[in-house]
């Protein structure tokens, strides 16, 4: 089955960040294809390439960046949703005259139509909160 | 393009957090890729419908307006759940704009027969 999954919530504040995650592996490993990953609202924190976590614990961003990568899957972070969290790619870090650059190599900043395609080219969108 | 029938469900009350705007966004991203949009609201989602709402005082955007570009958008279906309103004291009167008050049994017809489904 073909998905998209719909994230919208932060790795350090929620599970369902982790539950996204391990779905998408789960659907993958399983056969399944993900024509897309959004994230928006918070989820974009998923997509924070600076993010540091304690060394007992799972680096979510840089879990997805691999998974993302090494399954070339498309992912995308909402682009108002990113820029006010301060999740910039190098063109909105030089247009904004921000000091870096902070979002996943593995994931690019688009609008929302990125997420009205997802749920047209998929059987099932998955939004995980 | 496609088409698809998208049933966005507004469950969150209005100022607490972003999702009540988040799920208005994207609802309104659909509308304008020309899908056929339903906007349901349900649970703590129906006092984003309460009239007379003022947000300026807490910094925030009174959720009417936002609400009122549904329709501006072609989002012809909004919708409230009977169950959710019942529960909060709150009737047809008490709401800001124009919705079809669906029972439970619509609102399952609702979900069944749409494309697709979005929570927030």
């Amino acid at each position: 089955m073909k998905f998209s999954l719909l994230v919208s919530t932060s790795p350090a504040s929620s599970q369902g960040a982790m539950t996204a995650y391990q779905f998408a592996r789960a659907a993958v490993s399983q056969g399944h294809e993900i024509y897309r990953v959004f994230f928006y609202g918070d989820g974009v924190l998923n997509a924070n390439a600076l993010s540091t976590v304690p060394q007992d614990e799972i680096n979510l961003p840089r879990a997805w960046d691999e998974f993302l990568t090494n399954h070339n899957i498309e992912s995308v972070a909402c682009v108002s949703s990113a820029l006010v969290r301060g999740i910039l790619d190098s063109d909105e870090s030089a247009r904004h005259k921000m000091a870096g650059v902070s979002l996943l190599e593995s994931t690019q900043i688009a609008g929302l139509g990125q997420l009205v395609d997802a749920s047209m080219q998929s059987e099932r969108l998955i939004s995980f909160v | 393009m496609q088409q698809k029938s998208l049933t966005f469900i507004a469950r969150q009350a209005p100022y607490g957090s972003n999702k009540a705007k988040l799920v208005i966004d994207a609802a309104l991203a659909a509308a304008v890729f020309e899908q056929k949009v339903n906007f349901l609201f349900m649970d703590d989602g129906v006092f984003q419908l309460v009239q007379n709402q003022n947000a300026e005082s807490i910094s925030s955007k009174t959720i009417g307006r936002a609400l009122e570009t549904l329709e501006l958008y072609g989002i012809e279906q909004a919708l409230v759940d009977s169950v959710s309103l019942e529960e909060r004291g709150l009737s047809a009167e008490d709401l800001a704009i124009s919705v079809k008050i669906l029972n439970v049994e619509q609102v399952r017809q609702l979900a069944a027969s749409s494309d697709v489904v979005i929570n927030l």
